[in-house]
């Protein structure tokens, strides 16, 4: 076993109205940034995982996912995995 | 006389008014802690406002990993009573017990006020003692209150009628169709993001709530309480 440190990405779904994002839009175009034309705001969280292999970490990590995590009527992830 | 588990988590905070519109309505009601397994011989589970585990993560994510949960879903599965008021309504969403999910407002302020509602669904336990396209005003209070759910999910709701709640007028979260409340394939399990607890007598400015909870007695009831005779000018329906 070694350990990995996992990185989970939640997005909001890209078809749900994310206002988080849109007041961070509108609060940068105020300062000055208006090329900036849109911005979607989620989650990073970052797990540490003993596991036999990183795909062995990504599994489980998913299955965390799937479960807990993220909710997948309104989120979607992304996982990724390095060695810790 | 039904009696009703009320589930405490870490953080609920509704739960005592929950308990006293249960009795007010002739219930017998009694606190469920969310490390109990056993609901002790419920007829009726409601599951109340406030902050489980501080809606960390997601509102309702981990309440619902809760030990009660598993016998609130057996309760619900064999077609008995649940009922998720605001924060309820969330665990329930997220334990997949009724559709969809509950997301943060679209003006991301919470919001804690009266709101009109129009009652859309009169066939659940909740909303017996209500008349269909009524509509009542009761309070919200949340921060997570904008219900979504897919296509297929949204027009499932709305041609089997279980949208049971609507927001009349004003949508105060951005809720898609202006949706309140909603319950499941089998109008047993029931969701509301308003607290209807919380108006439920003259004393608390107005009682549109308390129908919620005669609706569970509604079939035992004989004579109708004189003050709710007086909503309105409208018969309650018991």
């Amino acid at each position: 076993m070694s350990a990995f440190r996992v990185e989970v990405r939640v997005m909001p779904r890209g078809a749900l109205l994310d206002p988080q994002g849109q007041a961070v839009t509108h609060a940068l175009q105020a300062l000055g940034f208006g090329e900036v034309g849109g911005t979607r705001v989620g989650k990073h969280l970052v797990l540490t995982v003993d596991a036999v292999s990183a795909g062995a970490a990504e599994t489980r990590v998913r299955a965390m996912c799937d479960r807990l995590l993220a909710n997948p009527v309104t989120e979607d992830y992304q996982v990724a995995v390095e060695p810790a | 006389m039904r009696r009703v588990a009320v589930v405490v988590f870490p953080g609920s905070n509704s739960e005592i008014e929950t308990v006293d519109a249960c009795r007010d309505a002739g219930s017998d009601p009694y606190y469920v802690w969310h490390k109990d397994t056993g609901l002790r011989g419920a007829d009726v589970v409601i599951l109340p406002g406030g902050f489980s585990y501080g809606d960390y993560l997601r509102s309702g994510a981990i309440a619902r990993f809760s030990p009660i949960m598993d016998a609130v879903a057996a309760h619900a599965r064999a077609g008995g009573p649940v009922l998720g008021i605001c924060n309820g309504f969330q665990i329930l969403c997220e334990a997949g017990l009724l559709p969809g999910g509950l997301v943060r407002n679209d003006r991301l302020r919470y919001v804690s006020r009266p709101v009109r509602l129009r009652v859309e669904a009169v066939d659940t336990p909740f909303t017996n003692a209500y008349r269909r396209g009524e509509e009542i005003t009761i309070p919200i209070a949340h921060g997570d209150g904008r219900y979504v759910a897919d296509a297929p999910t949204l027009a499932a709701l709305e041609a089997e009628g279980r949208v049971v709640w609507r927001y009349a007028g004003e949508n105060p979260n951005g809720s898609t169709n202006g949706i309140a409340g909603v319950c499941n394939a089998g109008h047993n399990v029931v969701g509301i993001m308003p607290h209807p607890e919380r108006l439920n007598a003259p004393v608390l400015g107005g009682q549109d709530g308390a129908r919620v909870f005669f609706s569970l007695e509604a079939r035992d009831a004989t004579q109708p309480d004189g003050d709710l005779r007086a909503v309105g000018g409208h018969h309650s329906g018991m």
